[in-house]
């Protein structure tokens, strides 16, 4: 009966959207044997890669296939019996295509689930029944919340080791859906399973009547992927400038890019930044069509009704509701590397199309993620997969966003000039969005726009 | 506090984008990345589908303009003269201009050795990597997939390499959001894979929508082949059939095209672009596992052809 039993038709393939999402859970909770069951049971691991895993497994004398080599591809991976790095997978089921990054648990690998959120919709986090939530739990609800992950799944796992008890999910799921809402996490579901057994994975479990929601799979499958557009304000980076320059097209200026948030319409009036100067949308080329709007995240040309001087780094924005530009930006960080981040260093600020030089003027504080979000004024410098705040002075004006109001354009890296290492990934503005029930109720109830 | 479950009532907004649609704008916006960013761009283009997918994504970034790269083609001397065909027609039309690296002239003056199995494709490593350095190309965009294989799957859409093309995956670059960075010393390069987030069944889908030409040996055809490691080899003078490698004549297709001595065909009655997908979306092989003997070598026969700077 489910969608994922039986090939799918050609038609039924290209009607599907795209959902990309990232998997969290410590060492041991069931990430590596979830993921394999999600692949295996919409059968997207096929017989040649399966036999590989058998094959591999044998040869370290395991009895039973282990799916998690299905998803550590590196030989020091295999060797190491762990994930190092992320890892992307790719199944699809008659409604949707997935883009999975499965992310290592490791405390030490705090960076690479901080790049698995940067662009996943959804975070699936996995609790282990017998233990509820612990450090890494918390650790990773932060991660999701502070990189605005619109979606939170609690996959509390193993409950087939704690008798498929309604009680001990209500616990867990009460304690983590209070943690995650004082984040500012606007929406959670949790869902009990067993991803060994299978339960409420892709079928629903026969174990857990008392459960009445979906299953993993089917809450992917129709979770939106996208928001109603019009409520947030367009942002369009400029990537590359259009002049053919030929006898067609002698004067075709147009200016290419993808839009990070919004929608743009002929007719627009928009502000080009750092330079402020205003005109009008004439026209937007969509990879070939002459469209009258267009949407994020489409790849588009814009062409303008004025003939300024705009170029690769400059943002166009609605007149009227463009980001400031600034030259100092106050954020909150993921130290990346090794190599610590301290006060005084000079590093390059990549956001959005532009590079700029800044300096690193103050470090207010670092996060403990896993002691209810503990500040620790001042620290010397920030250490690989810290997270703290940073004061930036940039060279030059950006026009950079609060990351809260829009991910692409409050987002940017932090790279060594000396041998173009990425360092750090930064967000601008506060760390941790309202928690819903505050006052005012700041992110509303609708969750946050992207 | 309640846990929210909404599911059935979920629906996408007007605005979500078909899959396609959100592969192709992450596609074309790694292509003006690359434009905006790097000097002297070249593009891998053999003929195949994955790079014809790749040169039609291009010109639809830069048009009305020219696509602002040179192509690149490292030659095995074993090609399908239908798959030469194409290329060489494509390049014409559009009006580009095509380096080739042969891995012949590197083996008649020496410089290589034929390996003792026969296999060419190890071989394209040297002649790219000298054709990189030789031009000076700093950012090379490669039709390479993350659910081709394993080590592929661990790749950046931006692969630094240093000067002697090396992978190191240990060394790789976080990449976060859309933020690419394409810094490298001078005599570094960076490997480019527009295509990472597709999967094969997304590139014959694309080909339908897009009603992009292919050569004809991706669809079924009768072919003279003789069967080596589980896959049948297409009879020729570039070594096969071995002595009890009996020749017989198939319907066959090929998936994936590559060197003829390591690229096999597979059994096939899809004749039609509709009638692959249907193929395709029912396959119990992937792509590589189906017809590349130069992935069985080893468990981690890609991994360790990357790290020496493989495509
Ligand atoms: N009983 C039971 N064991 C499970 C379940 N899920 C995973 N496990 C076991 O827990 C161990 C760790 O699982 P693994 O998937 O490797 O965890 P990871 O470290 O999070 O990837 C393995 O021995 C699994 O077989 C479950 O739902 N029930
Ligand atoms: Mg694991």
């Amino acid at each position: 009966m489910t969608s994922t039993t039986s090939p799918l038709t050609a038609e039924e393939l290209s009607a599907t959207t795209l959902l990309r999402f990232a998997t969290a859970g410590s060492v041991d909770d069931g990430k590596s044997t979830l993921v394999g069951r999600l692949l295996h049971d919409s059968k997207s691991v096929l017989s040649d890669q399966l036999e590989a895993v058998e094959r591999a497994s044998l040869g370290r004398g395991q009895e039973t296939p282990d799916l998690a080599l299905l998803t550590d591809g590196l030989r020091a991976e295999r060797e190491q019996g762990i994930t190092i790095d992320v890892a992307y997978r790719y199944f699809a089921t008659a409604r949707r295509r997935f883009i999975l990054a499965d992310t290592p648990g490791h405390v030490q690998y705090t960076r690479n689930m901080v790049t698995g959120a940067s662009t996943a919709e959804l975070a699936v986090v996995l609790v282990d029944a017998r233990n509820g939530v612990v450090e890494q739990t918390r650790r990773h609800a932060a991660v999701a919340a502070l990189l605005r992950v619109p979606h939170v799944v609690l996959a509390v796992n193993k409950m087939d080791l704690v008798d498929y008890a309604e009680p001990v999910f209500a616990a867990i799921a009460e304690e983590f859906t209070s943690y995650a809402a004082s984040l500012g996490v606007p929406e959670i579901t949790a869902i009990p399973i067993s991803a060994l057994a299978g339960d409420n994975v892709v079928e629903p479990s026969a174990n857990m009547d008392w459960y009445g929601g979906p299953t993993v799979l089917e809450h992917l499958e129709t979770v939106p992927v996208s928001h109603d557009l019009t409520g947030c304000p367009a942002r369009f980076p400029v990537q590359y400038v259009i002049r053919p320059q030929t006898a067609e097209h002698p004067d075709y200026r147009g200016y290419a890019g993808q839009i990070a948030s919004g929608l743009l319409r002929v007719g627009d009036p928009v502000t080009v930044l750092p330079s402020g100067r205003t005109t009008t949308i004439s026209g937007i080329d969509a990879l070939g069509r002459s469209v009258h709007t267009a949407w994020a995240p489409q790849s588009v040309t814009v062409l303008l009704a004025d003939d300024l001087d705009v170029s690769r780094g400059d943002l166009i924005a609605p007149t009227g509701s463009a980001p400031a530009v600034t030259q100092d930006v106050r954020a909150t960080v993921c130290h990346l590397h090794e190599r610590p981040l301290r006060i005084g260093e000079r590093v390059l600020l990549k956001h959005a199309t532009r590079t700029v030089k800044a300096i690193v003027k103050a470090l207010p504080y670092r996060i403990d993620l896993s002691h209810g979000l503990a500040h620790d004024n001042d620290p010397a410098a920030l250490e690989v997969n810290d997270i703290g705040a940073v004061q930036l002075r940039t060279a030059e004006p950006l026009p950079i966003d609060a990351y809260a109001d829009s991910r692409l354009t409050g987002a940017f890296l932090l790279i060594d000039p000396a041998d173009g290492t990425t360092l750090t990934a930064g967000m601008a503005g506060e760390a941790f969005a309202e928690p819903p029930s505050a006052a005012g109720g700041a992110a509303g109830d609708e969750g946050w726009d992207f | 506090m309640t846990t929210t479950v909404t599911h059935a009532e979920q629906k996408d907004s007007p605005y979500a984008l078909t899959h396609l649609d959100a592969l192709e704008s992450e596609a074309v916006h790694i292509f003006r990345e690359v434009a905006g960013e790097f000097e002297r761009p070249v593009v891998l283009f053999s003929g195949g589908k994955d790079s014809i997918v790749m040169l039609h994504l291009a010109l639809k970034a830069f048009a009305p303009a020219a696509v602002p790269f040179s192509l690149l083609h490292v030659d095995t001397g074993h090609n399908f003269p239908e798959v030469l065909d194409l290329r060489d027609r494509t390049v014409a039309e559009h009006g580009l201009r095509l380096h080739v690296a042969k891995v012949q002239d590197y083996i008649d003056d020496g410089r290589l050795r034929e390996r003792p199995d026969g296999l060419r494709n190890p071989l394209q490593t040297v002649p790219l990597t000298e054709a990189i350095s030789a031009h000076r190309f700093d950012a090379v965009f490669g039709g390479g997939r993350r659910d081709e294989e394993k080590a592929r799957a661990k790749e950046r859409v931006f692969s630094l390499r240093d000067e002697f093309s090396q992978w190191d995956p240990r060394r790789q670059r976080p990449e976060l959001w859309q933020l690419y960075n394409g810094r490298h010393a001078p005599g570094e390069h960076v490997r480019v894979f527009p295509l990472s987030n597709w999967t094969e069944l997304d590139v014959w889908q694309y080909i339908a929508r897009e009603g992009i030409e292919l050569p004809e040996i991706y669809f079924a055809h009768e072919r003279e082949v003789f069967s080596r490691d589980g896959m049948w080899l297409t009879a020729g003078e570039w070594g096969g059939p071995k002595d009890g490698e009996p020749v017989e004549t198939r319907t066959v297709r090929y998936r994936t095209v590559g060197d003829m001595s390591c690229t096999g065909a597979v059994d096939s009655e899809a004749t039609t672009l509709e009638s692959v997908i249907t193929e395709i979306a029912a396959s119990r092989l992937t792509e590589r596992g189906a017809t590349r003997a130069d992935d069985k070598m080893s468990e981690a026969a890609m991994e360790d052809r990357k790290r020496e700077g493989y495509f």
